[in-house]
């Protein structure tokens, strides 16, 4: 019997250290033989502590939500009475969270212990790096991943293929492989989970990076604020040197590889290839204008890869099996499969991986279960910071990089946030620009600028200071920022204001016009009004009111008159007989 | 790769080793808008003005976009305008407002384009809380004035710090909208490694970093009857103060000079040049002495404090090889004091000397311990050669159309020696001719070809002196300096002696001059050499003023008041 316990950050975030020391406590106590070990997250963060119970003949039993009161009952009725313990089992529900996605990068994750290589060879790992040693030449490695289309993960969508054969034909015979992990969006954690589930998938892709272009040394960018995955990733690169894959003269073949890892500082431009390549070297980590372009002079000025984890997690797949096994997934444009981080009003939150093409319906109703507390679908931001929303007219968009980019979205890194109907679309946008103008590094005048300007004239609208005409100077300050701008997170700084004012440009105005916000959340627009049908008209909130801003006649309904009203609540508390004042 | 061409507004314009877009845009006749191209410096691409359209409508930065034959691009288009407009509307939304006031006024690129694109209005205006007025006012530099809230942050003094001058005294800090330029920890620049040498603001396209200006000190000097205010004026400075009055960078205009310093009150005005003869004789003479004793060479020129400064911080093991003269406007200032003191040349009044320099460390020399005496310094105060052509414009002087005048005497013959100490190789050459045995006319002409001139950053050649080869280096710009010394640490190369000037191109290029593209400054350097070869005196030897000294003042206290020991100093 062997349990496995997931214990990404999500899991230890919901207990399963505590939920794991129990069974181990339990097992010593009763004197049971049990292999009790760590897995990454399996998706389902909203059912964490996962335990598995795989018995000898290599059955899975899958219980969810397990905390330290319900080991023992597991314990005693499974472990030891071999009878699953139905009521904690997973649902069919749960079930079909798993059942319908399609999972390459995130295969293991959840299933094996990512921090023993052996799992991970057990599983056929490091056995595409033996074939791309022995079996094949630089330039088949780079032909096979430029067939099978494999386009960069992190966002921008560039064939992956095309760019290792760039970076192999350089002449200059120091290159680098570059992995980053710099996950910064907010909502997206696919890049982490990689890390901390199955690490050696990752270190798997980056070892045929550089046997494909000739690069010896490696680097892996990664937050400084995910210390379980670099935790696991030392162990990884620790276990994978120990067992030939990495370091000098891999496998017998001549060919030596090194990984080191980089901690970044919590940057989010740093995800920009030149900014993180500046960060390495020890500088400032702010980008730098293209020409030269990373597979010609990046890192320390030489050629390299630079691809993010995701995409590294692809490449073993792709040499084992061949491009057009892998093809045989996703669209013709967007073959293969992409993780998404689901998260926001949604049932099942948790991270999927789904082939390209895959509609939003698809993911948001038969995967995640549809939104909370049976409240309307609103919209879905996809691409996190620099993307943009989609509404239910884009419900049966395929999920794919160039229907996206129509659709005026990006898949981004693939952080899906999803709003139901009590979601302030303004309040959103303000959101993400604000976020977007402290991230940004300040180098060029549209982005640093521009952007400030922009999120003043939002935080003025959420207040109800704003009036129309600034809903057109954020149209007309988006179209220079994106087309100014120096790097990507200034071109699509503007994004997701652009996108909300297309999609709801009646909740706008209505902020502007009206000073109403229609999901009652920005709490400038909140109105304090005076019901008429429970007014007894007393007069005594017009007595309180500091600024005279109620009138009526005795014993009728009394008004407030909204432009003079300070929202201070006093008359709210004077009605607390009649409770005829509300707050909306 | 002949005949390659770029379509620019429909023109075809050729282009040959152009790196970018922008220097081709400029040979079709037009100056694109920037803050932050430099030729010299890296390309930045930050402030993204030099936008131009290509025939696909995509909007490229003509600064980081390397020419491609066939290209077709516009530099004025409705999308451009608009996105310039809203830059520069952008840019002055959170820029400080005190145009009236700010030094910088007339001469703010800033403002220059905001007047270039007509705007008139302050478009995006921000609240009280983002406006940039906040940051505290950097004082603690004897040279260089920061104010960062007229910062535009387009990053032209980090680069010109750390790329030309290996400093690195100033970077970026915080992101996003508090992005700001500061040295480390936001600390006072004079706790820095700053070198005083003022570049950062000879870049500055606005009020940010500013020269330390010190005119109302020096009006104060010359209104008070009780002071003789005696000027010396360094070489570089007459080939440039023109400029600022239309005439042509490179004319000498110290008859000019002299004369309108007489009209503004100046007791005496003599020439740095002479302070130069003093220090080629005492170098030369030091320079002998240490190829005669074998004592460790390179020798390193001192006339340059910034340089002095960067050695004290980098290298401080290298202070023994620096030669021990006195700049020549210490050695000058000493001089002065020392001559006024004796008795026949003693009026009773308090001996002030300004002095005027192409320079901004000069403020932070005159102000060094080592050359106070008695407590007083002996060069009290110094302007810069803008600071006085803004006296000049105060007094309403019409310096273009003044009769020349001569300078004072004694101290009013000086040598082209001293003279071309005002360009990069100048104390190069002024000690070889003081070295060369051959003294006549063809002798000294023929030094010119010896090496030293010219105005590369690095120049390397031999002399013969008796039975030697002497290895002889000049290096203007610190980063320059930095590399040659990594190399000679390193054993790879070896000099006997070494020329050091710390802004590009030497004192004509220095940061107190008026702001000068790279023609300009070819020009100044070409007006040296005219200079020199016109002037009668073209050794320092030959200086007949230098005798009578040597016998007076100088008499046995020529060690003691030409030379110095810095403190810092390992000797």
């Amino acid at each position: 019997m062997k349990i496995m316990i997931g214990q990404g950050s999500c899991g230890i975030a919901s207990g399963a250290k505590k939920t794991a020391a129990e069974f181990e406590k339990l097992a010593k106590s009763k004197g049971i033989k049990i292999d009790i070990q760590p897995t990454g997250c399996i998706g389902s963060c909203y059912l964490e502590p996962i335990v598995d119970v795989i018995d000898e003949s290599g059955h899975l039993t899958r219980y969810v939500k397990i905390k330290p009161e319900h080991v023992s009952e597991i314990m005693d009725k499974h472990i030891i009475g071999k009878k699953p313990v139905e009521k904690y089992e997973i649902t069919n529900e749960g079930k079909s969270f798993l059942d319908k996605q399609k999972r390459i990068a995130l295969k293991n994750c959840g299933l094996i212990n990512p921090e023993n290589i052996q799992d991970y060879i057990a599983v056929g790992g490091y056995s595409a790096v033996r074939k791309a040693l022995f079996q094949m030449t630089q330039d088949e490695i780079c032909v096979e991943i430029d067939k099978a289309i494999l386009r960069g993960r992190g966002g921008g969508g560039f064939p992956t293929g095309k760019k290792w054969m760039q970076v192999k034909k350089q002449i200059n015979p120091v290159k680098y492989v570059v992995c980053n992990g710099d996950e910064g969006d907010p909502g997206a954690f696919m890049d982490r989970s990689i890390m901390e589930g199955d690490p050696h998938k990752m270190l798997e892709g980056m070892i045929i990076a550089g046997i494909a272009t000739g690069a010896r040394e490696a680097y892996i960018y990664v937050r400084a604020e995910y210390p379980l995955a670099v935790h696991r990733l030392e162990i990884a690169i620790e276990q994978a040197e120990k067992s030939g894959y990495l370091g000098e003269n891999i496998l017998n073949s001549g060919f030596d590889f090194t990984i080191k890892i980089n901690l970044g500082a919590g940057a989010f431009v740093c995800g920009e290839g030149s900014a993180l390549t500046a960060s390495i070297e020890g500088n400032r980590g702010m980008p730098r204008v293209k020409p030269p372009r990373t597979v010609e002079q990046g890192l320390f000025d030489k050629p390299t890869v630079l691809n993010n984890v995701e995409t590294f997690s692809h490449v073993s797949e792709i040499i084992l099996y061949g491009a057009s096994a892998y093809k045989k997934v996703g669209t013709a444009k967007s073959p293969g499969t992409k993780a998404f981080a689901l998260t926001g009003n949604i049932v099942s939150s948790g991270l999927i991986e789904v082939p390209m093409g895959t509609t939003l319906r698809e993911v948001i109703y038969e995967i995640g279960g549809g939104i909370k507390n049976d409240k309307k679908f609103k919209a879905v931001q996809i691409g996190g910071p620099s993307g943009g929303c989609l509404t239910e007219k884009h419900m049966d968009l395929r999920l794919d990089f160039d229907s996206l980019i129509d659709a005026g979205a990006m898949i981004g890194s693939g952080g899906l946030v999803v709003m139901d109907e009590d979601t302030c679309m303004v309040s959103i946008a303000r959101f993400f620009m604000n976020f977007t103008q402290h991230e940004s590094c300040g180098k060029c005048v549209p982005c640093r600028e521009g952007t400030h300007v922009m999120l003043e004239i939002l935080d003025d609208i959420v207040s109800g200071r704003g009036s129309i005409d600034q809903i057109d100077t954020l149209l007309e300050l988006a179209d220079t920022i994106s087309h100014t701008s120096l790097c990507g997170l200034g071109k699509t700084a503007a994004s997701p204001i652009v996108s909300t004012i297309a999609q709801f440009r009646e909740e706008y105005l209505a902020h502007v016009v009206d000073k109403r916000c229609p999901a009652k959340s920005c709490s400038g627009l909140k109105r304090i009004e005076i019901l008429a049908d429970k007014c007894k008209g007393c007069s005594k909130c017009q007595r309180v009111c500091p600024v005279n801003a109620i009138s009526g006649k005795l014993k009728e309904p009394y008004v407030i008159d909204q432009q003079k009203c300070i929202k201070c609540k006093v008359c709210i508390d004077a009605c607390n007989f009649f409770k005829a004042i509300i707050e909306e | 790769m002949l005949n390659e061409y770029m379509i620019i507004n429909g023109a075809r314009i050729p282009f040959k080793d152009e790196k970018n877009i922008l220097d081709v845009v400029r040979n079709a006749g037009i100056e694109l808008p920037t803050f932050c191209y430099y030729s010299e410096l890296s390309v930045y691409g930050a402030c993204r003005m030099c936008i131009v359209e290509d025939s696909r409508g995509e909007i490229l930065t003509a600064c980081s976009t390397p020419p491609k034959t066939g290209m077709a691009i516009k530099t004025t288009t409705p999308k451009l305008q608009k996105h310039r407009k809203i830059i520069l509307k952008l840019l002055l939304a959170s820029h400080c407002r005190e145009c009236t006031t700010c030094s910088k006024s007339g001469a703010c690129r800033l403002q220059d384009l905001a007047n270039r694109f007509g705007i008139k209005e302050i478009r995006f205006d921000k609240s009280e809380k983002a406006f940039k007025d906040e940051y505290p006012i950097d004082e603690s530099s004897p040279s260089i004035i920061r104010n960062p809230n007229k910062c535009i942050q387009c990053g032209d003094c980090v680069r010109m710090c750390s790329e030309k001058q290996n400093v690195g005294a100033i970077d970026f800090a915080q992101r996003g909208y508090e992005l700001k330029v500061c040295p480390a920890f936001d600390m006072p620049i004079a706790e820095t490694e700053c070198v005083n040498c003022g570049q950062c603001a000879a870049v500055c396209p606005t009020g940010a970093i500013v020269i330390k200006c010190h005119i109302s000190e020096v009006w104060e000097a010359v209104h008070d009857t009780g002071k003789r205010v005696i000027a010396q004026v360094a070489p570089a400075v007459r080939f440039a103060l023109g400029e600022e009055f239309h005439i042509p960078s490179g004319e000498n205009v110290m008859p000019l000079i002299a004369a309108a310093m007489r009209k503004i009150g100046f007791d005496e005005i003599y020439d740095t040049s002479f302070g130069a003869d003093l220090t080629v004789i005492e170098e030369t003479g030091e320079f002998a002495n240490k190829l005669s004793s074998g004592a460790k060479l390179p020798l390193f020129t001192s006339c340059c404090p910034a340089w002095i400064k960067y050695v004290e911080n980098r290298h401080p093991d290298l202070i023994p090889q620096i030669s021990s003269c006195k700049s020549p406007q210490q050695m000058f200032g000493t001089v002065i004091k020392e001559y006024h003191k004796t008795a026949a040349n003693n009026d009773g009044r308090e001996t002030i000397v300004v002095s005027v320099m192409p320079c901004t460390a000069k403020k932070g020399e005159a102000l060094r311990e080592e050359f106070r005496r008695d407590g007083r310094q002996d060069v009290d105060l110094v302007i810069t050669t803008q600071e006085l052509s803004n006296m000049f414009y105060e007094a309403g002087i019409n310096f273009d159309r003044l009769e020349p005048e001569a300078l004072d005497m004694p101290f009013g013959i000086f040598s082209g020696a001293g003279l071309i100490f005002g360009v990069t190789g100048g104390v190069t050459e002024a000690v070889i001719r003081k070295i060369t045995e051959d003294k006549t006319h063809n002798g000294i002409n023929n030094v010119q070809f010896c090496g030293a001139r010219g105005l590369e950053g690095v120049k390397e050649f031999e002399f013969p002196l008796g039975e030697r080869q002497l290895r002889i280096a000049v290096v203007s710009g610190l980063k320059n300096a930095d590399d040659l010394i990594l190399k000679i640490k390193s054993g790879e190369v070896h000099y006997d002696f070494i020329e050091v000037m710390a802004c590009p191109n030497g004192c004509i290029n220095g940061a107190g001059q008026p702001h000068g593209k790279i023609f300009e400054r070819e020009s100044r350097a070409k007006g040296i050499y005219a200079a020199d070869k016109q002037s009668r005196i073209r050794h320092s030897d030959a200086n007949p003023m230098l005798a009578p000294l040597y016998e007076g003042i100088l008499k046995d206290k020529a060690h003691e008041l030409l030379h110095v020991h810095y403190k810092n100093g390992g000797e």
